[in-house]
């Protein structure tokens, strides 16, 4: 589970979360939606504990992000994914060994074992053909995909996806979101997504929540949230898919 | 008023700069248990400061062990003392000269690429993410580079004392009328007619080397590591590292030649 309480961040001259509370359950996807330079990626960043909380309280499968030690936040860490909004690949390691540093770095596994996995993770993102690729020769898109695969290369418990389909052709977003759903139903992973794509909330999203002036201004279902009365909440969600 | 208020946000800013930097050298000695899993990486990084810094080394080196040799030359001429400058080239290339000028270079070489490569790794969040992987990144970035450096510089070094001394060679033989022969024996004498096993002049040398290259390799990084900001940033932490590693450069080569000098004979 993961919670946020009350959450108040001010960054720079500017108090961009002003009271953020969700709860995103197990086993859930939520998707926050909201515009752009809203707070959204920082948000994420607080329940991975990069940013700490001014004021409020961020609790991530029963830890308490203010108080975590060091060592228990590596811990939780290695059972979290985290897709950065541009990929966030290191760029002098090829698609594949950056997908295979999470393993590399904390697992035993051998060599060849790391690479059948990768392999497997990398065709599920559909970025097998250009596993020896470097970061620098790839289009934002296969990024982004690299990112994701990444992500889930641990399996992690817990994956938050910054805008899994930014950039994406339609296709190869079905996919992407296809995939969120899959590791959430087949691995039980609680997800939270932050997404401008109607599709992808309606596919991926068991709760949606928009953002606005730094708290969730209205969460709900799909279905509860295109009855939604306010006007920007229609603007994201209302109509049909895209 | 503004001046007064710039000058004390940038000094309040170089404390906070000094403070990380120091902390990030005692956290890479800690790291330093996790070389053995790093040690390709570190190889490769020493290889490629040697190879980007060998040549300009080189041309420098040997310019300025000629220059040396000219200079000390004419002076020793007027004293009628000609046949000192094997040793008074020797000793000074590798004491002072030969460990400053490769220092200089690596900074400007191979530290500006280090705060480069490292800066933009921050500015795109690429640092973020390893550590949201539980990498750690002065295990993982820095370490190797410090250690590549730390080894580097005194190779370098060397490899600068004895271009150096070449070009002093040929200075001597050709403008001051002593012969490669004796400059080169004179040469010998300085350095190895000690009672102890290393020379003084040359182990004081190589510290000072080992101490230049571990410190460019920390400024630089730390530099790297706190960029914000974009492109913008990565250029001021390239600028930074460079500024920093040359003050710091000259100050400790003074310190090390004080305390082995002075303090300690
Ligand atoms: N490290 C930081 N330091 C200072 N300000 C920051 C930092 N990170 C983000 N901000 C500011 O916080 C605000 C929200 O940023 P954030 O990246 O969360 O937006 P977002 O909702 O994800 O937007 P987008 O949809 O465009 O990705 C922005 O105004 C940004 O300038
Ligand atoms: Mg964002």
């Amino acid at each position: 589970m993961i919670e946020l309480h009350d959450v108040h961040k001010q960054l720079g001259d500017r108090e961009i979360l002003r009271g953020l509370t969700l709860t995103v359950p197990k086993g859930k996807n939520y998707v926050i939606m909201g515009r752009s330079g809203i707070g959204k990626s920082v948000t994420l960043k607080h329940v991975i504990g990069i940013f700490q909380p001014d004021r409020g309280k961020v609790v991530v499968d029963g830890v308490d992000m203010a108080t975590v030690t060091p060592v228990d936040l590596r811990e939780l860490r290695k059972r979290m994914g985290y897709l950065f909004q541009n990929g966030a690949l290191l760029n002098w390691l090829t698609v594949a060994e950056n997908v295979a540093l999470p393993l590399r770095e904390h697992t035993k596994m051998s060599r060849s074992e790391i690479g059948d996995r990768v392999m497997k993770v990398l065709e599920l993102v559909g970025m097998d053909h250009a596993a020896g690729n470097y970061p620098a020769r790839i289009s934002g898109g296969m990024k982004l995909r690299a990112g994701m695969a990444r992500a889930l290369i641990t399996e992690p418990e817990y994956v938050l996806y910054d805008e899994p389909n930014a950039g994406l052709d339609p296709i190869m977003s079905d996919q992407i979101h296809n995939l969120i759903v899959e590791v959430r139903d087949r691995l039980g992973v609680t997800g939270l997504v932050v997404t401008h794509s109607r599709a992808c909330a309606f596919t991926v999203g068991d709760i949606i929540g928009v953002v606005d002036d730094g708290k969730i201004l209205e969460e709900g279902t799909v279905a509860e949230m295109q009855k939604s009365e306010h006007e920007l909440v229609h603007q994201f969600i209302g109509g049909g898919a895209d | 008023m503004k001046l007064l208020r710039d000058v004390g946000m940038g000094s309040r800013e170089m404390v906070s700069g000094a403070g990380y930097t120091v902390n990030l050298l005692l956290r890479t000695i800690l790291a330093l248990r996790y070389l053995p899993r790093r040690i390709r990486f570190t190889l490769d990084m020493a290889y490629a400061a040697g190879v980007r810094a060998l040549p300009v080394t080189a041309i420098v080196a040997l310019f300025a062990g000629m220059i040396l040799a000219l200079q000390t030359g004419i002076e020793l001429r007027k004293l009628g003392q000609s046949e000192m400058i094997g040793t008074v080239t020797a000793i000074s290339m590798c004491r002072e000269m030969g460990p400053f000028m490769t220092a200089i270079i690596l900074a400007a070489m191979v530290g500006s690429a280090m705060a480069a490569e490292i800066g933009t790794m921050t500015v795109s969040e690429e640092v973020t993410a390893l550590d949201v992987m539980s990498v750690d990144s002065t295990n993982y970035l820095v370490l190797p580079r410090v250690i590549a450096l730390t080894v580097m510089c005194p190779v370098l070094t060397v490899f600068s004392n004895l271009i150096g001394i070449v070009g002093g060679g040929m200075v001597a033989d050709n403008h001051l009328g002593v012969s490669q022969h004796y400059f080169w024996l004179t040469v010998r004498e300085s350095l190895l007619a000690t009672d102890t096993l290393f020379p003084k002049d040359v182990y004081v040398g190589l510290f000072k080397a080992i101490v230049f290259g571990c410190t460019i390799a920390i400024v630089s990084c730390s530099a790297g590591l706190r960029a914000d900001g974009g492109a913008l940033g990565v250029g001021k932490a390239v600028q930074r590292a460079v500024m920093i590693s040359v003050i710091l450069v000259i100050i400790l080569g003074y310190i090390i030649t004080w305390f082995f000098y002075f303090l300690v004979h």
